[in-house]
């Protein structure tokens, strides 16, 4: 009990671990094209929480900075997945991610 | 400001962000899981100003929640999801994906229960000065300058490709 009332570091990392576990749930097994994106954006969030509770305990905020570069990265990523995906709309008139079958013999 | 009940409002945030994630990857509908998204965004926000983080929260609000997800709502607007609504939600080999995640999951418990000494118990006592925003830009204009530049760079070219793949004839 004593355990549960004090908020220590790995409170802050189990929570993002299973975050980290939903989104590769999501990846893994949703069949639709924005949802999948949605969970690689719980992943990269979940990468974010571990940063800022690591900034948290060495003192400083270089885990803040990379969590901001991290979002830098999420936005690039979700643009250029967003592109694909009208670009594989306009195609194939669906966001089925299992019809994405180009390059498979 | 000293922190007030801390773990309640903690298993809270928890709670809702684990509610949040999982009604992002159950639901059938995209704008739903959009919008579980964003509850899930803002509650993680409101953990980085629990952990002393106020300028990250105040990006996290205004560029994730305020811009990357209008962008998936915008491209949801654009493509039709009738049809994918009506078909099957989750692809054939779900098992092997709950599999994997279960084992990565056993791979966390087993890593966090053996190592969690690694962690300091105890933080370090909490700076009483409203610098954050300072300390966070003197970092990024000064010791990461040459990330910061490459993360331009990135933008730059996500940008053009983003243009590049959704226009329909250069």
């Amino acid at each position: 009990m004593e355990s549960m009332l004090h908020i220590t570091t790995l409170h802050y990392l189990v929570l993002g671990a299973a975050l980290f576990l939903l989104g590769v749930i999501g990846v893994l097994t949703r069949r639709n094209v924005v949802i999948v994106l949605m969970s690689i954006e719980l992943i990269l969030n979940a990468v974010n929480l571990n940063l800022v509770a690591f900034s948290r305990i060495w003192g400083g905020v270089h885990g803040q900075v990379f969590a901001i570069f991290v979002i830098t990265d999420a936005a690039a990523e979700a643009a250029v997945g967003l592109g694909i995906l009208i670009a594989f709309f306009r195609n194939k008139e669906t966001v089925n991610i299992d019809e994405v079958n180009l390059l498979k013999w | 400001m000293a922190p007030v009940a801390t773990p309640f409002f903690f298993y809270l945030l928890s709670g809702i962000m684990l509610i949040g994630g999982i009604l992002v990857i159950t639901r059938k509908n995209p704008v739903h899981s959009a919008v579980a998204l964003i509850i899930t965004l803002l509650a993680q926000a409101s953990i980085y100003l629990m952990l002393y983080a106020p300028f990250v929260a105040g990006v996290q609000i205004i560029l994730y929640a305020g811009g990357i997800m209008v962008l998936f709502l915008f491209v949801i607007m654009l493509v039709s999801i009738d049809r994918s609504m009506r078909e099957r939600q989750f692809n054939s080999q779900w098992v092997v994906g709950i599999i994997a995640a279960t084992a990565l999951g056993g791979l966390f418990i087993a890593v966090y229960t053996k190592g969690k000494d690694i962690f300091p118990e105890h933080v370090l006592p909490i700076v009483e000065d409203n610098n954050n925003t300072q300390e966070v830009a003197k970092l990024l204009y000064g010791q990461y300058m040459f990330a910061f530049e490459i993360a331009s760079l990135l933008l730059l070219v996500a940008i053009i490709g983003a243009v590049v793949m959704a226009k329909k004839r250069i």
